[in-house]
């Protein structure tokens, strides 16, 4: 079968800082893959590549047979991928649902003279996009919400909201970086369960970047390694735990 | 079509309706002088060029300080139509005529259409960049736009163009603001306001949700300097008389005052701005130079006490769309 995603070679140099290093990596449709490492690895930045916030230095990576490294940011949404940031970035003055309905907005399907005009057809859509970011919040329990600030949602909400928010662009690929982050024990089991609904229910492939062992082994079907950009080990998560370069990265951080 | 959108908001048309009466009759009585009526008409067009400010610096998070700029491009090709090329041939202006008409009406669209494409060849290539560029080179703009006006002899050059003919009146300058705020409030509710707003909160969020930012914040701009292009045109056929010195960077810090303080992510906010701050200093002209005084201090003890404007971000409810 063809990936859905496959990145081949790929190097990423911040002025001198070699920040990826030969990053090698084959997604199938419908997977849920880790990506973990110490702090500094490099995870966040092979997020930015795919998305085309950095273009990569060598390396190429192709997104259902079609070449996008180089590619505008927008563009690489719409071909279907999206993503969550790890310090999170809602339109924090803008209401939960007008949050969710900029996702849709690259699927508009009314013109600028209609919207000059509120036509009778803008308006109709207007109502399709709010039916349709309604549903979607109900599935995060987001929904009471919907007339609220983003940013006057707790860190747990706005988490969730980011998450909707990506799906709502009805992506193949959706990468999410620390989901985790900051959320209790619980918030963190829930998270669990709610992205295994997700692929299973959107029929999306998630790679995750996480640092909650405890999420990443319970949630992830492969896991990838990484330490100063190079990729130490990727495997299956029983192998990871067991993986001696892996326990000595991670012990390295501590010391 | 559109009808049943219109009755539904007869309150406020009604509203308008007897405003634009009570003016027309104290005007009619001789209780408002002709100078007020001027600066009733000046309202209006404020209210237009602070509303589509709004639209670049409050809703989309661009730093536009030119806007004054896209006025006298609106302000110069208007006037070259109705008046400079019938100076130049040697025959007389048609004024108040239905000729003058004619002419006049087109002659400011096509005013409002120059400084569109204006505002898109500047926009297109400094909207590209992030950062602050849009601030330096808006105003260089604002500044480069005079020069070339006080070089070209056929636009009068540093004399000004005059006997331009009255043409801009109360009712036109009612329709022409309550027609502009309503398409400008359509847009800013539609999807393209939408991903304006996103774009402001988040340039980088709103371009992984999809949104074209570039192209959209280009849009915004160069619709902004439409209407501040039609503005120019009906300020011009008020005045009777432009001169470059009509459009310095203090006419363009001015629509920055009125914005700031009304609250610039608000249509309400803009309005309220432009209505306040032309009227007061005409309030306290008798107060002859501590005026100015009065006005200074008012901007601090806004800004003091509504650092997000007088109205923040909230808006009346006959700008609000009923359905979001
Ligand atoms: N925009 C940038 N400019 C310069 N250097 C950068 C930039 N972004 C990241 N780096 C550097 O690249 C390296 C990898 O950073 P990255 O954010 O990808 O790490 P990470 O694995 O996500 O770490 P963390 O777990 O802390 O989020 C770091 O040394 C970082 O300082
Ligand atoms: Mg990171």
């Amino acid at each position: 079968m063809n990936p859905l995603l496959e990145i081949r070679n790929m190097d990423h140099y911040f002025a001198g800082l070699k920040a990826v290093s030969d990053f090698n990596l084959s997604l199938q449709n419908n997977e849920i893959v880790g990506l973990i490492g110490p702090n500094g690895a490099g995870k966040t930045t092979v997020f930015n590549l795919i998305t085309g916030l950095h273009k990569p230095t060598s390396g190429e990576i192709i997104f259902r047979k079609q070449p996008i490294h180089g590619q505008k940011p927008y563009i690489i949404a719409e071909l279907g991928i999206a993503r969550t940031f790890q310090n999170i970035r809602l339109f924090l003055d803008m209401t939960v649902i007008e949050n969710i309905k900029v996702a849709y907005h690259y699927q508009r399907k009314y013109g600028i003279f209609s919207a000059f005009m509120s036509s009778k057809s803008a308006e109709e859509h207007e109502i399709e996009m709010s039916d349709a970011a309604i549903d979607l919040l109900e599935i995060f329990d987001l929904d009471k919400y919907a007339q609220n600030k983003a940013g006057s949602l707790p860190y747990g909400q706005q988490r969730k909201l980011e998450i909707a928010r990506a799906l709502a662009t009805q992506p193949a690929l959706i990468l999410l970086d620390e989901p985790a982050a900051g959320m209790n024990p619980v918030e963190a089991d829930q998270l669990l369960h709610t992205i295994h609904d997700l692929r299973n229910r959107f029929k999306v492939t998630i790679l995750m970047i996480e640092h909650q062992m405890r999420v990443v082994m319970g949630v992830c079907e492969r896991i990838k390694v990484m330490d100063f950009g190079e990729t130490i080990a990727e495997g299956l998560p029983e192998e990871i735990q067991k993986n001696e370069k892996v326990i000595k990265a991670y012990l390295g951080e501590n010391t | 079509m559109k009808i049943p959108y219109i009755l539904k908001k007869h309150k406020v048309i009604i509203s308008l309706l007897f405003l634009y009466l009570v003016i027309v009759l104290t005007y009619r009585t001789g209780w408002l002088s002709s100078y007020l009526l001027q600066i009733i008409m000046f309202v209006g067009i404020n209210i237009v060029m602070t509303v589509s400010l709004g639209m670049i610096n409050g809703f989309t998070g661009q730093f536009s300080i030119g806007h004054g700029g896209f006025m006298a491009v609106g302000a110069y090709a208007s006037v070259f139509l109705t008046t400079i090329i019938f100076q130049m041939a040697g025959s007389s202006v048609p004024g108040q005529s239905l000729l003058g008409y004619a002419i006049f009406f087109p002659a400011v669209l096509i005013g409002g259409l120059c400084a569109a494409l204006t505002g898109f060849l500047i926009g297109l290539p400094t909207l590209r960049v992030k950062g602050d560029y849009l601030a330096i080179v808006t105003m260089a703009f604002s500044e480069v736009i005079r020069t070339i006006i006080r070089v070209s002899e056929p636009l009068g050059g540093p004399r000004g163009v005059s006997g331009i003919p009255s043409m801009t009146n109360m009712a036109i300058v009612m329709v022409f603001t309550v027609l502009s705020v309503w398409l400008m409030r359509n847009f800013l509710a539609s999807t393209y306001g939408r991903a304006s707003r996103a774009t402001r909160d988040s340039e980088i969020a709103a371009e992984i949700m999809g949104v074209n930012t570039t192209q959209q914040k280009t849009l915004v701009f160069t619709t902004a300097a439409f209407f501040a292009g039609c503005c120019g045109g009906l300020y011009a056929h008020i005045l009777q008389f432009i001169h470059p010195d009509n459009f310095t960077f203090m006419k363009s810090l001015e629509y920055l005052i009125y914005l700031y303080i009304g609250g610039s992510s608000s249509i309400s906010g803009a309005m309220t701005g432009a209505v306040v701050f032309t009227a007061i200093p005409e309030l306290f002209r008798s107060f002859q130079i501590w005026r100015m005084v009065i006005y200074a201090l008012l901007l601090i003890v806004i800004m003091l006490f509504r650092p997000n404007g007088i109205i923040g971000d909230r808006e009346f409810s006959f700008i609000k769309k009923n359905n979001t």
